[in-house]
């Protein structure tokens, strides 16, 4: 059995390598601990000037309330609105409300559209709640599934795709372009090893610690943030070598078109930074234009995500995942074939 | 014969090796030598043309031929990340061979080449000698039919070359085929026949000695010379 031979091989040049060991302990950490604190879109600290000509105790009251919101910073009153905007210009405040005549008017910078909308809507609900207008009084929505609408726990399980990406996808690709750069590669194709035993022989190890590491983000995510996984752990394994998968099979494909490293680094970087954005990672796919949409169809991370947010947040099980993970599962083994096909022994 | 479009790198050659014998296989930069040393050993197709490696066809059979060869490149191509013993036991491993069999064959190869107290180094840090030695000690660690060295003594002194070409002498003695390729005309005077490549046709073919009365030139570095120069390809 020469995989046995070759594998362990692999491990002993991933042991012996200067980088791998630490990105193998350093990586569950950032993605977990700093991760989900950086890429955060909830809105706070939001500089609110306050133009308030007719200073009637109602309006003194809404200026206090301000001050006391965790959302808002007080950024002082302004006598005229044209002197609030001039704050705004210098990018010293993000909002003015002016009252006037019993009147409220609440203009946001908008050139960050989500702040300046979330942030306004929020100064709205805070004058509302002064005047109990009919309107919120009788409006109370319901947030189902993630009660808190915490943005940690709909960025974890992206964060566990990101993981596998860069464990899986981008480690053995740079392995195998580095055999053919220092020739080592050559010598191996002169032996009698076959494709199959060699790709595996170099995936294997990857796969392994890719779900190591998955394992560690886990058992981080419960003690760091108290967010466990609501349904079945086997199916987020499962989803996470599915997209192992294609990416380790993706990068297979890369290196073997690839002479150097430089040149599979760039072609993964480009069609990576595109499957991200595309996959609704960050943003809800179906806001996009539809012409993007349609490339969801084929986008592998756009079902894993969509899969694990389901599992992971909603605690959907094996059913409500079925299409996706169908749909992940032809994706990887077409790359997969593509991947054999391409890795030729002879020329 | 090897075509790149239009350029035939390796255009109708035709030679035979007995085995056990030590070949020669000796042309200018660009001359074809390492193409056509990449269809014996399986790592490219002819484009037209044929032959046979221990007796299995280049062009159908290469994957039975890399079972039956040894090659050592001249870039060279042990793991350098990996320990002497690290590596012979990979390379063993790939040919098949059994686990005790391996550590017992290590052991006197180590022996052998008095690597003993290095077994355990990093292949990466033996001086270039000693890992070409290595090299060429694991491309044969298998009993290959025919062993292909590419310009195996690459930029080390003649003693270290003498070392080498000793242990060519052991493996051709236990009926190893050598094919050996080189630029150095010491080691050509070497082998027991030599063939000379020029714009990928071979233009000599004989033991040294009947080649420097065929060209009535003095030695093998002045017959070389002399058929170099009729080159029209340009070489590197």
């Amino acid at each position: 059995m020469t995989l046995r031979y070759l594998i362990q091989k692999e491990f002993l040049q991933i042991r012996r390598n200067s980088f791998m060991p630490k990105v193998i302990f350093i990586f569950p950490i950032m993605v977990m601990c700093v991760m989900p604190w950086v890429m955060n879109q909830e809105v706070k600290n939001i500089r609110v000037d306050v133009v308030d000509t007719d200073r009637t105790p109602q309006s003194q009251q809404l200026v206090h309330q301000i001050e006391r919101s965790n959302y808002f910073i007080f950024n002082g009153q302004k006598s005229t609105y044209q002197e609030a905007l001039k704050d705004i210009e210098s990018s010293e405040a993000d909002i003015i409300l002016e009252i006037r005549d019993g009147q409220y008017l609440i203009a946001a910078n908008a050139v960050n559209g989500t702040k300046g909308s979330i942030g306004s809507s929020y100064l709205s609900q805070i004058v509302n709640s002064g005047n109990l207008s009919p309107l919120t009084s009788h409006l109370s929505p319901l947030f189902l599934y993630n009660k808190g609408q915490s943005y940690k726990v709909f960025m974890i399980p992206a964060l566990m795709g990101i993981l596998m990406m860069m464990l899986c996808g981008f480690l053995p690709a740079l392995n195998i372009v580095g055999e053919k750069e220092k020739g080592t590669i050559e010598q191996i194709n002169v032996t009698p090893v076959s494709k199959w035993s060699f790709i595996l022989a170099k995936l294997i190890p990857y796969w392994l610690i890719g779900l190591l590491v998955l394992t560690v983000c886990l058992v981080l995510s419960w003690l760091v943030y108290g967010i466990t996984c609501q349904g079945p752990l086997w199916l987020v394994y499962l989803l996470a070598v599915l997209l192992a998968l294609f990416f380790s099979s993706f990068g297979l494909i890369i290196s073997n078109y690839s002479a150097t490293m430089q040149q599979a680094m760039l072609v993964m970087w480009f069609f990576v930074v595109c499957l991200m954005l595309l996959s609704g990672l960050f943003t809800p796919t179906r806001s996009m234009p539809d012409w993007a949409y349609l490339t969801t169809y084929v986008n592998p991370m756009h079902y894993f995500i969509d899969a694990i947010r389901t599992v992971f947040v909603r605690g959907g099980d094996f059913a409500a995942i079925a299409h996706q993970l169908l749909a992940l599962s032809l994706i990887s083994l077409f790359m997969g074939s593509w991947a054999v096909v391409s890795y030729k022994k002879n020329n | 014969m090897k075509a790149f479009g239009t350029f035939h790198a390796v255009d109708d050659i035709s030679f035979s090796v007995r085995r056990g014998e030590i070949f020669g296989f000796l042309g200018a930069n660009g001359a074809g030598k390492t193409t056509a040393m990449h269809m014996l050993t399986g790592l490219n197709q002819p484009t037209s043309g044929t032959g046979r490696v221990c007796g299995y066809d280049i062009r159908t059979e290469y994957e039975q031929i890399k079972r039956h060869i040894g090659y050592m490149s001249q870039k060279f191509s042990l793991y350098e990340d990996l320990t002497v013993s690290e590596n012979i036991r990979l390379f063993a491993g790939i040919y098949g061979m059994k686990d005790d069999e391996i550590t017992a064959k290590t052991g006197k190869l180590l022996r052998q080449l008095k690597f003993e107290d290095h077994a355990n180094d990093l292949v990466g840090s033996l001086p270039l000698g000693w890992k070409q030695k290595l090299a060429f000690s694991v491309s044969i660690f298998h009993e290959p039919g025919v062993v292909f060295l590419d310009e195996p003594t690459g930029g080390v002194d003649p003693a270290t070359r003498r070392q080498f070409w000793e242990l060519i002498y052991d493996a051709a003695s236990r009926g190893i085929t050598v094919f050996v390729t080189t630029h150095y005309m010491d080691e050509a005077e070497y082998c027991d026949r030599i063939s000379i490549m020029v714009d990928g046709k071979i233009r000599a073919l004989g033991t040294p000695d009947d080649l420097k009365r065929q060209f009535q030139q003095p030695d093998m570095d002045h017959v070389f010379t002399y058929l170099a120069r009729q080159a029209t390809k340009s070489s590197d």
